[in-house]
């Protein structure tokens, strides 16, 4: 059954979801997330690369919002929800979303887009390490809250450590 | 994050240790060019081996002292790279672009 936060963020049932955090825009607690996502990757089930794959996307994420949703901002508001969710298929296994909220301008979806590598220049890597590094990327514009979901599911092999 | 400098003939080289990202890969962009373009030390070190984290933002600052090196012909080099410093750079595609070496020893006799 999903059902919806005080904020018109999109959750499914409370059993699913798995962490909540709520921080302010200030780089400085990026580390504290960078954290919190390594222990949870690790109990989730995921390998060390994906536990890595999945914490840089989020870092990537925040990143982005702070620096470019909030101009630098470091008193603003984001939300990240980290809930599992069902396989694709029958053969494929479970996976870790994880939902960022901020309040934010809405953000140009063709800037989402990330740039080319083959020019050798500083910037403009995040969004492209965070589409190298999830199954899911998505941007969605509700009620004045800018969603950013992302998804990486288990590899089968390595699910029975979650279950 | 933590960086400081050893100076030896020709040769800086910064040790860092903690996390690069967002809240201090400025402080490591500022002392890279400070030492390229200031100092124009002829070799510039980057001793990564006690980096567990890079953000993009500490690639970008890397690539910066990459480029600041090369414009004036100095040479810029990056030893003892963690998983995940490695697996940003080959994502970045910039594994190839810079000079990595294993360890210190093999860092200053290239």
């Amino acid at each position: 059954m999903r059902q919806r936060d005080t904020k018109g963020v999109s959750l499914a049932s409370d059993d699913e979801l798995l962490l909540k955090l709520e921080l302010f825009s200030d780089p400085k607690l990026l580390c504290v997330v960078r954290g919190a996502l390594e222990r949870l990757t690790e109990v989730f089930g995921f390998s060390p690369p994906d536990r890595r794959s999945v914490t840089r996307a989020v870092d990537e994420a925040l990143t982005n919002i702070m620096r470019h949703g909030y101009n630098g901002r470091t008193d603003q508001p984001i939300e990240v929800y980290c809930r599992r969710v069902r396989p694709r298929t029958a053969q494929s296994a479970d996976g870790l979303e994880i939902l960022l909220c901020d309040q934010g301008p809405a953000v140009d979806p063709s800037k989402l887009r990330g740039r080319r590598l083959d020019e050798i220049k500083p910037g403009g890597l995040g969004l492209h390490f965070i589409r190298q590094s999830m199954d899911t990327v998505e941007y969605h514009r509700a009620g004045g809250t800018n969603q950013f979901r992302l998804v990486k599911y288990l590899r089968p092999s390595t699910q029975s450590r979650s279950s | 994050m933590q960086i400081s400098a050893r100076h030896t003939d020709n040769t800086t080289i910064f040790d860092v240790t903690g996390d690069i990202d967002l809240a201090n890969s400025p402080e490591v962009r500022k002392a890279l060019l400070r030492e390229v373009r200031e100092k124009r030390t002829p070799r510039v070190v980057m001793n990564l081996s006690k980096v567990r984290y890079i953000d993009s933002s500490g690639v970008a600052s890397l690539v910066e002292g990459l480029k600041a090196s090369r414009d004036l012909n100095l040479r810029f080099i990056l030893f003892g790279l963690s998983a995940s410093a490695r697996e940003v750079l080959q994502l970045s595609r910039l594994l190839k672009i810079f000079e990595v070496y294993d360890n210190e020893d093999q860092a200053l006799s290239s």
